[in-house]
């Protein structure tokens, strides 16, 4: 993710003026009413769309792509009893990428004329010609069948730009009001509306008209104890999700208990805003007094709200195959996932570990029906049975490792960056056997059980990562008995795969996610969800975070 | 388009703040043209252009306000955007930290020296100058050329008037070696690209990358170590400095969330935190450095100092939070300049008789608000130092360490050089807290 945007938006001490730093909520404020008006007809995007392709091709291009974007988004930030900010965006422009005598150029303007899209287009193509200069690989594109005239929707039961702004804020403030009331001195609350409206256009005859829908309802609640200076928060267990605004109607058959002992609750696709408020009030609360963990070796529970961001940074960075290839070397970092993927003998985990790759997913963050290089999204395995087998990669990068086709996985952040490979929702499979969170802390002899995402670092090629948390609790002899605080883990990629024990059956199945996963120069963040059962990691690593300045 | 001159924009500004009707209007303009190259594997990957103009219009009747913006500039357009502002103010609630608009302002005049632009040519003969002298010596090069030139401009109903223009440029690039056991990184950002020399930041990068193969393990633990510039402050990440700096916020503070927050309620302003050879300012007039002459706010930046022989001796209020605390407001600036010495990184290098130099770190994310403890990794180019002299590459280390902790175990501090906007020296500390080994290169 845009790491900075990240570590600021995550304080939510975000004001307007942080917000423009945030590609998507940095675009025009405009009246929320505005948001429900109907973009240009495919008819006009059709035309504009031809009059680009058209001049790629007099400027010498073999292939072009263009994609009209009209981005809108709305923000409402509230702390304590008051409403900070409401804030509607609008983005509108045009990206055109094409390829001259092998090289990629990119261009992007504003201005959605037929004039100004040729116009862009040929600045596209000078900037490929320039850089003939330093060509040493020509670029390959795997080949792409066209698919005419088509569209997609994200399947949303009602669009939360529908929802009157004042029912949102109201929301939020009764959230507010719920962990205040629980024992929280502050609360900073943000609910996040995405509408991506894509019209993607190729020299292979695709014209794809999409429209992507996404929420994030979030909170951190901070407890204070003046005497000693100590502070502590929790924040939300919600996720990103591509929902529209039913995520936040609550439904007893989409939560999940955690562990007896625990007063914790996890959400599927429906949230409870109000329930989650009032619990991490009370929690941050007893976050002041809780014990400090004693360091050492401990077997690992970790919710799906947790492992998701695990997920994410030990198996989904490494197995993008831009990474692995170098392309990121500058800036993300490279891969230890090297491509001795081709004999499929790299050890990843233990036979436990099936992780897929999907763009499909319903109630996911990265579900769309086509990528941003005219690819049909899918779903395919990343490791089986504990062995790599697949990378992610795009339509330039397939002949690299003998492959003819494309995963699906170019994306840009909006319609004035270039597009380029992009992390698929990495997902972890739920166990084949039942098995409850209770039956599974039951057998752990000394462990700790931890929900929800905090701290997290790992090395620019995904061996050493040290993670944290939100709530821990401490596991003897088969129970909960204590909550801790002060603890993190450390581990190698490799180690802790190879130490996972097993998950929790399909029931206890929950998708963590963020809008925010950061790649590129100049940086570009993407939306990704990664879904899992409650999992259990034998002999890790946990220090003691605590510090006295 | 992209760029307006002063007079163009405030006349434009002026023409749009006539069409309202609303107590207090403030009209702001902002515009960047930048183009730049990537490439990876001593071949370009993506090169492109970016070209962008918009106008925000807050209109604000009693303590309400609402905020419009567009990016077209004809009068319909215009008066449209000041409309909207002005419907979305009559259904805002009242704000409660309401602070009336800014009248005049005197503002600083920071440099802008920009001697050359770089054209698609000139990025791609400088992408050329840096992969041609690692393919000849059978090293990859990856790296990213960006810059540009940028304004902001603001008017409102109280007679403010400000504008400013600047140009920035920053090149990087990590150097690997064929058979990827060894990685080298340089960077550097400029105000004038002609001051920026890709083949040199390549070389060190490179003799890095070459000097780093055959790394050993050393056993995690506590060091005395080198930090150069790249491990200090970072321009796309959190960084130790600039978490610290970033974290003087008064209100986080006296609300009782903060490393500042004092026991029993107040912050420290006031105290000395670090070691008393630290200081730190913002200066927007610093040729080196140029500054913003004004913040989001319209508040005028001055010279500022911010830590003076390790006491803190000023913390960023908001306008809001000043008024209610009956002090004057902080311009937010956008570098600061941390002082030092004379001596290089080599120089105090020669001057360690045991310890590691530290290229750059990477992925650092707090693990505790409280004591400010960050968590993170090394990463291209890591070296034992012994008797004032490098010995021997060493893996990666991860490490959990506060910046707070870090200025109380200054050992020496270098010459300070420009990086990320801002100019930071290398820093010799004992004691730094390495807490596991990583095999990544």
């Amino acid at each position: 993710m845009n790491r900075r945007d990240f570590v600021g938006l995550t304080g939510l001490g975000a004001t307007a003026l942080l917000l423009p730093s945030l590609p998507g909520f940095g675009a025009k404020r405009v009246d929320p009413s505005r948001l429900l008006e109907p973009g240009a007809d495919t008819i006009l995007k059709k035309r504009l769309a031809d009059a680009a392709l058209n001049a790629a091709k007099s400027a010498g291009a073999s292939y072009a792509d263009v994609r009209i974007g009209r981005s809108l988004n709305q923000y409402v930030f509230a702390r304590e009893k008051q409403v900070q900010n409401i804030v509607s965006t609008e983005s509108y422009g045009v990206g055109i990428r094409v390829l001259v005598n092998g090289c990629w150029g990119f261009a992007s303007t504003s201005v959605v004329t037929e004039a100004s899209l040729a116009a862009t287009a040929r600045l596209a193509a000078d900037i490929a010609k320039a850089n003939k200069l330093v060509l040493k690989e020509p670029v390959q594109l795997a080949p792409q069948q066209g698919y005419g005239e088509v569209s997609w929707k994200t399947p949303i039961v009602q669009s939360a730009f529908e929802v009157p702004v004042k029912q949102k804020a109201d929301l939020l403030l009764a959230a507010n009001a719920a962990a205040m009331d629980a024992g929280a001195n502050y609360i900073n609350s943000a609910l996040f509306q995405v509408n991506e409206q894509k019209y993607f256009a190729s020299t292979d005859g695709s014209y794809i008209d999409q429209d992507i829908h996404r929420l994030w309802p979030t909170f951190n609640v901070t407890a204070v104890d003046t005497k000693s200076g100590k502070f502590r928060s929790r924040e939300a267990l919600s996720a990103p999700v591509g929902l529209g605004y039913e995520y936040l109607t609550p439904s007893a058959a989409e939560q999940v208990r955690g562990p007896q002992g625990t007063d914790t609750v996890g959400y599927k696709l429906r949230y409870d805003i109000l329930a989650d408020a009032a619990l991490a009030g009370k929690q941050a609360k007893a976050k002041l007094t809780m014990k400090s963990v004693t360091p050492g070796k401990y077997d690992l529970v970790l919710d799906p709200g947790h492992l998701g961001l695990t997920i994410h940074e030990s198996v989904g960075h490494p197995t993008e195959l831009d990474r692995v290839l170098g392309y990121e070397a500058n800036y993300a970092g490279t891969s230890f996932a090297t491509l001795e993927w081709k004999a499929k003998n790299l050890p990843y985990g233990s036979p436990q570990v099936n992780i897929v790759a999907d763009k499909t997913q319903p109630g996911s963050v990265g579900n769309v029906g086509w990528d941003d290089e005219g690819v049909k999204t899918k779903e395919w395995d990343i490791i089986r049975a504990g062995k790599l087998v697949d990378y992610q990669k795009i339509r330039d990068q397939a002949h690299i490792v003998g492959q003819k086709a494309s995963d699906g996985c170019c994306y840009a952040q909006s319609w004035e960056d270039v597009q380029f490979q992009r992390m698929a929702n990495i997902s972890l499979k739920p166990g084949p056997g039942k098995l409850s969170v209770d039956e599974m802390v039951s057998k752990v002899d000394k462990g700790i059980y931890i929900a929800g995402a905090g701290s997290f670092s790992i090395d620019q090629q995904r061996f050493n990562f040290q993670f944290g948390g939100q709530l821990f609790f401490a596991i003897e002899k088969g129970k909960i008995t204590e909550p801790l605080e002060d603890v993190a883990y450390q581990s190698n990629t490799q180690e802790f795969w190879g130490a996972c024990q097993g998950s929790c059956d399909a029931s206890d199945y929950r998708l963590f996610g963020t809008f925010f996963d950061g790649k590129g120069q100049p940086a570009q963040v993407s939306s990704v969800s990664h879904g899992s059962a409650t999992t259990r990691f034998n002999g890790v690593n946990v220090i003691n975070t605590a510090r006295k300045v | 388009m992209a760029i307006l001159s002063k007079d163009e924009a405030q006349a434009l500004l002026k023409k749009v703040l006539t069409y309202t009707t609303a107590d207090e209007c403030e009209a702001s303009l902002r515009g960047r043209t930048s183009g730049n190259i990537r490439y990876a594997r001593n071949s370009v990957s993506t090169a492109g252009a970016q070209d962008s103009v918009s106008l925000a219009v807050e209109a604000r009747f009693g303590k309400r306000s609402g905020i419009a913006t567009c990016n077209e500039f004809d009068e319909a357009t215009l008066r449209r955007c000041v409309q909207r502002a002005e419907e979305i103010a009559r259904l805002a609630p009242e704000s409660p930290e309401y602070v009336p608009l800014l009248g005049p302002q005197t503002y600083l005049s920071p440099p802008s020296a920009a001697t050359t632009t770089l054209t698609p040519a000139l990025r791609a003969q400088a992408a050329a100058d840096s992969m041609n002298l690692c393919a000849a010596k059978n090293l990859t090069s990856a790296g990213f050329l960006d810059g540009g030139t940028s304004f902001r401009a603001m008017r409102n109903s109280k007679g403010l008037e400000a504008y400013q223009q600047s140009t920035n440029t920053e090149f990087s690039v990590t150097v690997r070696t064929a058979d990827g056991r060894g990685s080298g990184y340089a960077i550097a950002d400029v105000t004038d690209p002609a001051k920026l020399n890709t083949k040199a930041l390549t070389q060190r990068a490179a003799d890095k990358a070459t000097g780093s193969v055959n790394a050993k393990a050393i056993e995690p633990g506590k060091y005395t170590v080198i930090l150069e510039p790249a491990a200090l402050v970072a321009s796309d990440d959190l960084s130790l400095l600039g978490g610290l700096v970033g974290g003087l916020d008064a209100r986080s503070a006296d609300e009782g969330r903060s490393f500042m927050t004092k026991k029993g309620g107040g912050n420290r302003k006031g105290e000395k935190l670090f070691d008393e050879r630290i200081n730190i300012y913002s200066d927007p007039l610093n040729a080196e450095v140029p500054g913003n002459a004004f913040d989001g706010d319209g508040l005028p930046t001055q010279r500022m100092s911010w830590v003076e022989k390790g006491v803190v001796k000023n913390m960023y209020y908001s306008r809001y939070w000043a008024e209610k605390n009956k002090v004057a407001p902080t311009a937010y600036p956008n570098g600061f300049i941390m002082t030092g010495g004379t001596q290089s990184t080599a120089d105090l290098i020669k001057g360690t008789a045991k310890g590691i130099l530290v290229t750059r770190l990477w992925y650092i994310r707090e693990v505790d608000p409280q004591t400010l403890l960050y968590t993170g990794l090394t990463r291209d180019g890591t070296f034992y130092i012994e008797n004032g002299a490098i010995k021997f590459p060493i893996k990666n280390l991860r490490f959990n360490e506060s910046p707070i902790i870090m200025l109380n175990n200054i050992e020496a501090i270098g010459r300070p050089v420009r990086l990320a906007g801002c100019l930071v020296p290398p820093l010799k500390i004992r004691d730094f807290t390495f807490t596991s080994l990583s095999d990544a290169i």
